[in-house]
């Protein structure tokens, strides 16, 4: 008869994200679980930091949300202070320091994407522990342990958009077929000098593979 | 001598550096009543039961705002402590909040930020958003990790529109287009998932939260007696208490009451007590 809520929230998830000549392509699944039940079949886990700076969340859902939320208005703060775009790599320091500096209480793999006038498009990964470093791709979450072989043999440097579009929907597609802590829907995002353009593949769209 | 400073050093390296404690919430208590329960335990006694709401609330988002529900069961362990409690609180007059969990909680969380949002209404001279006590409520709720046992489900309509959130004890929050929360969540969002739709008419909105509700009463254990409604919309709020009285307390079939003289008295007998006083203190009031 316990409420199902006090179990803490987690975002196991499968996150994704591409660097391109010009850009990022940037991916998640949709699924909150608290325990057993899904606590929001519908999670927007592409969370916006600045105008064009994303991070991808993955673990504690109260744990990611709260650091997202100090990184953008430490982000923020920094960027009046500049007047200028903030770079890519110092929002991903300020996560670094968070997840670093309080890693025996956090729990939370986060990959940070965007584009900045400076060194176009960029994807950094802070997994739990608080380690920070530059990846051409990377994914994260629970289900990404399905994919590292779809990755690692489908990735070619210079990519086009359409096709990180692609290889981000694909990848993340096998990972929830096999992941029962992904699914949902994909959310997409594409980060490049003109904006942001977001994208939602339904169930009933997603890509399909041979069905065993 | 070399004796004498060999002494002080050794006292200068038993000497403990004091650790300041750097702000937050300490939590060394939480150990400590986590091994004094276990040593009740021990002993074959339980620790007082915290009143929990175990309760179903949820909320709708329609065409002109937010339809809030909730049933009225409160209960200590395995007995029902109230059986018409309220469960949807007041935040400002455009948004109200339905609380699940430990029911101490919910109350003085959502006080809490009923009266710092008023002070902050009055400091910006604007009618307080929905998102705005989403903020101080997941801020709250994060910085006590946990240890707060409220689950929430927040409504309101403001100056950008109706608004709904979910809100975890964790801190954790959703923002959706219907919601619901306590042990009677799930029977509740199998209801929601069936027949929500988007832009939906009042009375229909109504229909289904109140059916919701009845879901997690009539199939849940932690929840039941009544269901309590708030409609809230653009400078209106419909505060339904009971909305639907789904548990009427039964009317008894045999009558136990007994006419005068229906036990015929025998015989009376009258002993008087003869009392002493021994002692008499007077203590005079101030009236002052």
């Amino acid at each position: 008869m316990d409420p199902v809520e006090f179990l803490s929230k987690l975002e196991k998830t499968t996150i994704m994200a591409v660097e391109f000549d010009g850009g990022v392509v940037m991916g998640a699944d949709s699924r909150t679980t608290t325990g057993a039940y899904i606590a929001n079949r519908v999670t927007d886990k592409l969370t916006p930091i600045h105008e064009r700076i994303f991070c991808c969340r993955s673990g504690s859902a109260a744990d990611t949300q709260a650091i997202a939320d100090a990184v953008t208005y430490q982000l923020g703060f920094h960027s009046i202070e500049l007047d200028e775009a903030p770079l890519v790599q110092t929002a991903a320091s300020l996560f670094r320091d968070m997840c670093y500096r309080y890693r025996e209480e956090l729990m939370a793999g986060i990959i940070v994407a965007g584009w900045d006038p400076r060194r176009g498009g960029q994807v950094y990964t802070v997994p739990v522990g608080g380690m920070m470093t530059r990846q051409p791709v990377s994914v994260g979450g629970s289900g990404s342990s399905y994919i590292y072989g779809y990755v690692d043999s489908n990735y070619r440097p210079a990519m086009s958009k359409e096709e990180c579009l692609k290889f981000t929907a694909e990848a993340l597609t096998l990972a929830m077929e096999r992941d029962g802590s992904s699914g949902g829907v994909v959310r997409l995002a594409v980060i490049s000098e003109q904006g942001v353009e977001r994208q939602v593949i339904l169930g009933n769209q997603l890509p399909k593979f041979s069905t065993v | 001598s070399r004796a004498s400073r060999k002494r002080e050093c050794r006292i200068m390296a038993t000497v403990s550096v004091c650790q300041y404690h750097r702000g937050g919430f300490s939590f060394e208590n939480c150990k400590r009543n986590a091994l004094l329960e276990a040593d009740i335990n021990k002993l074959g006694f339980s620790s007082p039961a915290a009143r929990k709401t175990g309760t179903t609330i949820c909320g709708v988002v329609y065409k002109d705002g937010v339809v809030l529900g909730a049933d009225t069961r409160a209960t200590e362990g395995m007995v029902v402590a109230d059986k018409n409690c309220s469960k949807i609180h007041y935040i400002s007059p455009n948004v109200y909040c339905c609380g699940a969990g430990t029911a101490a909680d919910t109350e003085m969380t959502t006080q809490i930020i009923s009266s710092n949002l008023e002070l902050h209404s009055l400091s910006t001279g604007r009618l307080p958003r929905v998102a705005t006590a989403n903020r101080m409520l997941k801020q709250m709720l994060f910085r006590y990790q946990g240890y707060i046992g409220a689950a929430l489900v927040l409504g309101g309509v403001d100056c950008t529109g109706p608004h709904l959130y979910s809100i975890y004890p964790h801190g954790s929050t959703d923002k959706l287009p219907y919601v619901t929360m306590g042990s009677g969540s799930l029977a509740a969002m199998a209801v929601f998932e069936d027949r929500y739709r988007p832009n939906m008419e009042e009375e229909e909105a109504k229909r289904l939260v109140r059916d919701a509700i009845a879901a997690g009463i009539f199939n849940d254990l932690g929840s039941g007696s009544n269901i309590d409604l708030c409609v809230i919309t653009k400078g209106k709020v419909d505060y339904l208490r009971p909305h639907d009285v789904a548990n009427k307390k039964g009317v008894r079939t045999g009558n136990y009451r007994y006419k005068h003289g229906t036990t015929g008295v025998l015989a009376k007998t009258v002993t008087p007590l003869n009392l002493e006083v021994v002692e008499e203190n007077v203590q005079t009031m101030d009236t002052s």
